[in-house]
């Protein structure tokens, strides 16, 4: 039992620290809700790639605080942290959270960035950094994730060999609404790595009587008396450790190995028939537990000794068939491992649309293998493993999907193109046409603008003649000019005329200049009504053209190469599950070819102590004759 | 804690020393090895798929034309939601009938984008149909229209659920 408790804090751990990625305020970015959205399903890479392209998105914009992420960003960097390491890669989360800690952030949300960090760093084993991490934390820290530093604390320490140092951090936390049954059960074995072995039974005493209805509690408090009792019997103190097998539950995860251990506790003090009792419960349960199958052995072991041979004799028969047809059922397993179909039934989809599917895989009739892999299947390399095949599938199933998108895509840009290509050079040359018209009356409306502008400060009045004045004194200019020079006396009354033809025209140019001016501005505004929505048109003109071309060129090129990186992919995903799935099958076959040698052993011990105890029942059974 | 976490700690307790530790120590390097490599195509994929996302909205959702509805629920509701319909303009853009997972999260502050499709710039309706439970096992549907104009930009139409007991319009659409 030596190696289980640390395993135990680990494992503790990374299920207990977990976090769900929750919005504080009012949600102002519908992407990163849709993040989230896919996120709470369980559903990490769907979450991540919304989230990841948001992320990148605000980052690039030239004006961060007009983006509705801006409001939530630090948020949505510790969520994309959080959901790469749900998603299982501690690489990538490390990164993003690292980053975060960095940042200029207030102290919580480094804090809280700190903590996560060390708890990457413990699930990666590395203790140093994630103890480094927990320094880092300073000032004032959320109240939610108080208890979860502390308990990481203390399993850093455990983890890296300084069980006193956890000791102080464990204390603390005896009373921790959600670490209070874990830190009691740590504390016991905290005690015990630092030789106070005295201290840990006491502790382990208390930690298996915490009052508590939580399933996890309870296993854990189980998991106390359990270990208690294990503990006393290693040091040959059978009778103490008795009532604290007794404790553990009948119907909990721990049952059948504080049975089978309660039954050679009372072996070895000799009541032989309080052995009974427990091993007579176990022996009727799961015939795959390999306690259930040591106490198919002791049972009959416990009826010999108690001189019962006859019932001895039936116990170790049905043994020996049970085992035989177990062996039977190890060896059907171990070849459809090697056919292949434990891997075909981890990834069949209908089981994982279970949350329960690992435990209901082993219901399934076409999948005998999984008999015997419950705890193989729970070690944590082996669930690395396992995981890493089930996300290579789903990635294998995606790539596959994308991969016959392409074609979809290359038909509708072709569709497209025969559909825009013989269109465009004749809308081109009526755009071009109608593009030189339209430049020539922005510069003609942009001089008039600009003149009335000038007007504005320096008034001039010709400028508002009507056609009619302007060539009314054009001419009389002419004339002028023409009468400049002559001596009859006729040219000196016409010259009289013509000036004071001008001046009358001047006067009225000049009495209605304001009046003309007003007229003029509220004419061109009307202009700038029309010229605004030219504009407009001119410019949505401009977008379709541009959007009729987006829609068929330059996709070429990034689809040929997404098209190679997707076949890439593939390949090295073939690659990686072939690896991973060998792996799998060579650990699961070493299992069970493991449980089928002990099996095997304990046939052949099922076999000879059968024999003996027919001889021994039909010397009884002579002896007794013979007195009669 | 999730029920599944639970699940797997009570399986993760069960294991005892002896369990697989054989088979668990001819895999531990392997494994590590290859885990090392599977984040790492996870990493490219991840990648693949963000380019892929992009070059999809170019192509089959163009900004101009482009029109995304997206549904939340408030989280102090407690009806439950069964199916959403979404017309434009008289037509049926989609339906959905909601599992129980996709209404936790929606329960949870998450946001679905329920529908990304093409309208023209220019003034348009959305009717808006909720079925759903009440708290009381009753069945309520209830069903709302909304006009809003596309310009050329992307449009982004939040629609926002609440059940009858609410005292106001079950079905809020704001502009995102």
């Amino acid at each position: 039992m030596r190696r289980a408790p640390l395993s135990v804090v680990g494992l503790l751990l990374s299920c207990c620290l977990a976090t769900s990625p929750s919005l504080g305020d009012e949600l102002k970015d519908l992407y990163f809700g849709e993040a989230l959205y896919y996120a709470h399903q369980g559903h990490f890479f769907a979450a991540l790639e919304r989230l990841d392209a948001e992320v990148r998105q605000h980052d690039d914009v030239d004006e961060p605080e007009l983006d509705a992420l801006y409001h939530h960003i630090n948020d949505a960097e510790f969520s994309l942290g959080d959901f790469e390491l749900r998603y299982r890669m501690h690489h990538r989360a490390g990164r993003a959270i690292t980053a975060v800690l960095e940042g200029a952030v207030d102290e919580i949300v480094r804090n809280d960035a700190a903590f996560r960090l060390a708890r990457i760093h413990f699930q990666k084993n590395q203790m140093a950094d994630a103890m480094r991490a927990l320094e880092r934390i300073d000032g004032k820290v959320p109240l939610s994730i108080r208890d979860d530093i502390e308990f990481l604390r203390a399993n850093i320490h455990l983890a890296e060999g300084r069980p006193a140092d956890a000791i102080g951090v464990l204390e603390k936390l005896q009373d921790s609404a959600g670490f209070g049954g874990f830190a009691a059960y740590n504390l016991g074995i905290a005690y015990l790595q630092d030789g106070q072995r005295q201290a840990a039974l006491e502790q382990l005493e208390r930690a298996g009587q915490i009052a508590t209805d939580d399933p996890a509690e309870l296993a854990i408090r189980d998991k106390s008396n359990l270990v208690l009792g294990t503990l006393l019997i290693d040091a040959g103190d059978h009778a103490r450790a008795i009532p604290f097998l007794n404790r553990v539950r009948l119907d909990g995860p721990f049952s059948n190995q504080a049975l089978l251990s309660s039954g050679w506790a009372n072996m070895s003090i000799d009541t032989v028939d309080r052995a009974v009792v427990p091993w007579s419960i176990l022996a009727a349960r799961e015939v795959t537990d390999s306690a259930a199958q040591e106490a198919m052995l002791a049972l009959p072991y416990a009826y010999g000794k108690l001189n019962v041979h006859g019932r001895a004799a039936i116990f170790y028969g049905r043994a020996l068939d049970s085992f035989s047809a177990e062996v039977d059922k190890l060896n059907a397993s171990i070849d459809s491992i090697r056919e292949g179909k434990f891997l075909q039934a981890l990834i069949r989809e209908e089981i994982r649309q279970d949350k329960d599917w690992v435990i209901r895989l082993r219901s399934l009739p076409e999948t005998p293998e999984t008999y015997y892999l419950m705890e193989l299947l729970a070690t944590h390399d082996f669930q690395t493993g396992l995981q890493n095949y089930l996300d290579l599938a789903d990635l294998r199933r995606k790539l596959v999907t994308w991969e016959a998108g392409f074609d979809s895509f290359d038909e509708m840009v072709d569709i497209r193109h025969g559909h825009y290509e013989p269109l465009l050079p004749e809308v081109d040359t009526e755009f071009r046409e109608l593009d030189s018209r339209m430049r020539l009356r922005i510069e003609q409306h942009k001089m008039l603008v600009k003149r009335r502008d000038h007007m504005l400060t320096t008034p001039r009045p010709e400028f508002l003649a009507t056609r009619e004045e302007q060539a009314t004194l054009a001419r009389l200019e002419h004339i002028e000019t023409q009468l400049q020079g002559a001596e009859s006396p006729f040219a000196a009354s016409s010259m009289r005329r013509v000036r004071r033809l001008k001046g009358m025209l001047t006067w009225t140019l000049e009495t209605e200049y304001h009046e003309r001016l007003t007229t003029f501005d509220r004419n061109l505004r009307g202009l700038d009504e029309a010229m605004a929505t030219v504009q407009q048109q001119y410019e949505e003109y401009v977008r379709a053209r541009q959007a009729a071309t987006h829609s068929f060129v330059g996709y070429e090129t990034p689809i040929k190469r997404l098209r190679a990186q997707v076949r890439t992919a593939v390949e090295t995903i073939d690659r990686l599950m072939a690896r991973q799935g060998h792996l799998l099958e060579v650990v699961a076959v070493e299992e069970l070819i493991a449980r089928r040698s002990r099996l095997e052993n304990y046939g052949d011990k099922a076999r000879f102590a059968l024999a003996d105890s027919y001889d021994r029942a039909t010397q009884a059974q002579a002896k007794v004759d013979d007195r009669q | 804690m999730s029920r599944l976490i639970r699940t797997l700690m009570l399986i993760l307790l069960v294991s005892g020393p002896t369990a697989a530790s054989n088979a668990q120590e001819l895999s531990g390097d392997d494994m590590r090895s290859l885990d090392g490599q599977v984040q790492e195509i996870k990493s490219d994929v991840l990648n693949i798929a963000s380019e892929l996302s992009i070059l999809e909205e170019r192509l089959l959702y163009p900004s101009s034309t482009q029109l995304a509805v997206f549904v939340s629920i408030d989280p102090a509701e407690k009806f439950r939601l069964d199916a959403v319909q979404l017309e434009i303009n008289d037509e049926l853009a989609t339906h959905h009938i909601y599992s129980f997972q996709e209404l936790e999260a929606l329960q949870k502050g998450g946001v679905q984008r329920i529908y990304t499709g093409n309208v023209v710039t220019g003034d348009h309706e959305l009717r808006v149909t909720m079925l759903g439970k009440l708290e009381n096992g009753e069945d309520f549907t209830e069903s709302d229209s909304f006009a809003f104009a596309k310009g050329v930009k992307p449009k982004a139409l939040g629609v926002t659920l609440a059940g009858p007991a609410s005292g106001r319009s079950g079905i809020q659409v704001g502009d995102w």
